[in-house]
């Protein structure tokens, strides 16, 4: 494949997001066909140009100022090609399974149009040459994001998610941005191909560690917000407010993994700062134990899911920061698969449910939907950890990387664990199992074609996924030798840990009812909205009242018609000057005149 | 005794002085117009008087012209002043106050 070729890889969606939006919003049917004609060229693409091995295109100069040049370049590594394969692969099967999920909808066009964007902007970060880039990318995946949140605007908890996800993004990307900033100031490039050639020439060798340090945490902020780590993990729960394949593509597989995707990219970058690496192995274990605590006592679907989603973002980032980047993308690879998998499985039964997300008003789906069922199996049992699908492989090689440094993380990551099989097992029992408790949960029907053929795309890539050869790839032939030198003890653990989580959570949840455990502090999602309502929201608040208050009183009253007030003082104190009539004008004409007259007859 | 220059010109001055006084107090607008005329004509009168001690005739073409001009002068002015008593229904200097502050 020509090199120029991997330009239409960012230009097909964007066209077709502007088609959409600009010509075909009345057609709804030719908008969808667009966007996932779209989609699938794209992935087309990415597999053709991976296979042929297709060099990066020639970068194109895009700001000049004066010797300083932002390029529009592409970096395609093995880093990228992977990435590239997964978001294009998800992307297009989610295509499709839009196609039915959104079928009676109708603002389908809108819909499609904002998942064309969102796939140009994703596509942006992946192959993204240099930081502006980058930053230009991740900023229009906000966008898109939060154009796809508050995809049901009428709704008034989906405008406000989607308020919500783009305003704590906005303080992440603050950061990121202070970090492109230093970057720049201190090694004066912004390509990833010149700063590792600058790195690795020994650019930061003599550095003090603060500015380093610094740097790193600043483009780790980037990750904290996209990737919904604590503390900025309020709004990926909420962003379900989203239609469904949303929440799949964007909150689960693409968009949340970009953080831990930059990551890797930029790893080269923050290992030079080793406590920065403690705060980001720490920040990604705390977000992890955190999430999946509280994910086991949620009562929505889709939020079980989300809480999920941010406890293996914390996996994944936890593995950046024990210096493992490549077992952080091999997991992010399996979960973009077993997570879209699983969202779609929830979108077929909410879909089937008429938009019910309550599990506790499901129940009995296993011979009522049973492609779906035993698909979401595959991914539950994958997300898990069951030993021989994908999640385990990948899971095995974090928990592998903390064994190897013998951090006291490893323990925190096998409690997640437990916890995560736990939560599924749980999800799987009280949705599928036992007997439909309403009505629409009786009278469920197995989704269309359309949607089921995606799932089982899905589920076979998330059985499949760990064993085609992914983490190799990743970790470059030099690295590969010794990829069989693992010992016994962390696999035999995380069997030990998956087994006793499923085992715990099929027995306590069997035939159940209603919830056996209390727990209220985690159903309240330990308070975190609570305590930054309280706070940081509250605290805005008082501020912005204050600057309402001065802006009405000192800037409008004091400085703008004050201003008004002496100049109307003024010209009033002036006005007898003009007020005597046409006659008093004659009167003090002939006056002055006779004044002159006067003055230049005694001069 | 003939009247010299002075006499002419102190007579000349006491029209124009009736004049400006007139325009000053006066508060029908008609009347005002009268008394401008009156200035105008004192102005004429000094013209003449200086045409005829200077022993030159050019002031006294300049006379001519002004009282051509003068004339239709007047039949403009007039014109003015019925148009805006018909507007106004008034004569009355300052009871014409609209472009006051």
């Amino acid at each position: 494949m020509p090199g120029a070729l991997w330009w239409l890889l960012l230009l097909l969606p964007i066209g077709s997001a502007l088609l959409i939006t600009a010509v075909l919003r009345p057609y709804r049917v030719a908008s969808a066909a667009v966007s996932v004609f779209s989609a699938g060229a794209c992935f087309m693409l990415a597999v053709w140009g991976v296979a042929s091995g297709a060099a990066a295109p020639e970068p194109v100069a895009w700001l000049r100022a004066s010797d300083w040049v932002v390029m529009v370049a592409m970096m395609l590594d093995p880093l990228a090609e992977v990435m590239l394969l997964v978001v294009t692969g998800v992307g297009f099967v989610i295509h499709v399974f839009s196609l039915g999920y959104m079928s009676d909808d109708p603002g389908r066009s809108r819909f499609f149009g904002g998942l064309s964007l969102f796939m140009f902007s994703m596509t942006g970060i992946v192959v993204s040459g240099n930081l502006v880039m980058t930053f230009i990318f991740w900023e229009l995946v906000g966008v898109s994001s939060y154009l796809l949140i508050g995809f049901w605007f009428e709704r008034p908890s989906a405008a406000a998610a989607a308020n919500k996800a783009f305003i704590v993004n906005r303080i992440g990307d603050f950061g990121f941005l202070l970090g492109i900033l230093a970057v720049w100031g201190t090694l004066g490039d912004l390509g990833f191909g010149p700063l590792r050639a600058k790195i690795e020439a020994g650019a930061l060798d003599t550095a003090p560690w603060l500015p380093v340090f610094l740097m790193a945490l600043g483009l780790f902020c980037g990750a904290v917000g996209k990737s919904a780590q604590v503390p900025l993990h309020v709004w990926l729960p909420d962003a379900m407010e989203g239609p469904t394949p949303v929440s799949a593509l964007i909150h689960a597989a693409t968009m949340v993994a970009a953080g831990v995707y930059f990551l890797c990219r930029v790893f080269f970058l923050i290992e030079m700062s080793v406590p920065a690496l403690d705060v980001i192995a720490w920040t990604g274990g705390a977000t992890a134990l955190v999430a999946a605590l509280i994910a086991v006592r949620q009562d929505d679907i889709k939020r079980v899911l989300a809480y999920s989603t941010v406890s293996q973002l914390g996996y994944m980032v936890m593995a950046v920061g024990l210096a493992a980047p490549a077992a952080a993308m091999f997991h992010l690879c399996t979960h973009a698969f077993f997570k879209a998998l699983l969202f779609l499985a929830a979108g077929s039964v909410i879909h089937a449910l008429h938009h019910q997300q309550d599990i506790w008003k499901m129940g009995g789906l296993r011979t009522a939907m049973p492609v779906t069922f035993w698909t979401f199996a595959a991914g539950a049992l994958a997300l898990a950890g069951c030993p021989g699908l994908s999640g385990f492989f990948s899971k095995e090689a974090i928990l592998e990387a903390a064994h190897e440094t013998a951090s006291p993380l490893l323990w925190l990551g096998l409690l997640t664990a437990f916890l995560t099989a736990f939560y599924m097992s749980r999800l799987a029992m009280v949705a599928f199992f036992g007997e439909g408790r309403e009505r629409r949960a009786r009278e469920a029907k197995e989704s269309p074609a359309v949607m089921v053929v995606p799932l089982v795309v899905l589920a076979v890539l998330s059985v499949v996924g760990g064993g085609l050869g992914i983490y190799g790839v990743l970790r470059g032939e030099a690295a590969a030798a010794d990829a069989e030198g693992h010992g016994w003890l962390v696999p035999a653990l995380s069997f030990l840990v998956f087994a006793a989580g499923v085992g715990t959570g099929a027995w306590l949840y069997r035939d159940r009812e209603r919830d056996p455990l209390r727990l209220g502090a985690l159903r309240d999602k330990l308070y975190f909205d609570e305590v930054y309502g309280a706070t940081v929201v509250a605290a805005n608040g008082r501020l912005a009242q204050f600057w309402d208050w001065f802006d009405h009183f000192v800037i409008s009253s004091l400085f703008v018609r004050g201003t008004g007030l002496v100049a109307g003082g003024v010209g009033n104190a002036c006005r007898f000057l003009q007020g005597v009539g046409a006659s008093g004008y004659a009167f003090l004409f002939a006056a002055g005149a006779a004044l002159l007259l006067l003055w230049a007859a005694v001069r | 005794m003939s009247p010299g220059l002075l006499h002419y010109l102190a007579v000349s001055g006491l029209i124009f002085l009736i004049g400006l006084a007139g325009v000053v107090v006066r508060r029908n607008i008609i009347v005002v117009y009268m008394c401008l005329e009156l200035m105008l004509a004192a102005g004429v009168l000094a013209m003449v008087v200086f045409s005829r001690f200077l022993g030159q005739t050019d002031g006294q073409v300049f006379v001519f012209f002004i009282i051509t001009v003068a004339a239709a002068e007047v039949a403009v002015g007039l014109a003015l002043i019925v148009a805006l008593f018909r507007a106004r229904r008034t004569t009355r200097l300052d009871e014409l106050n609209t472009l006051r502050f």
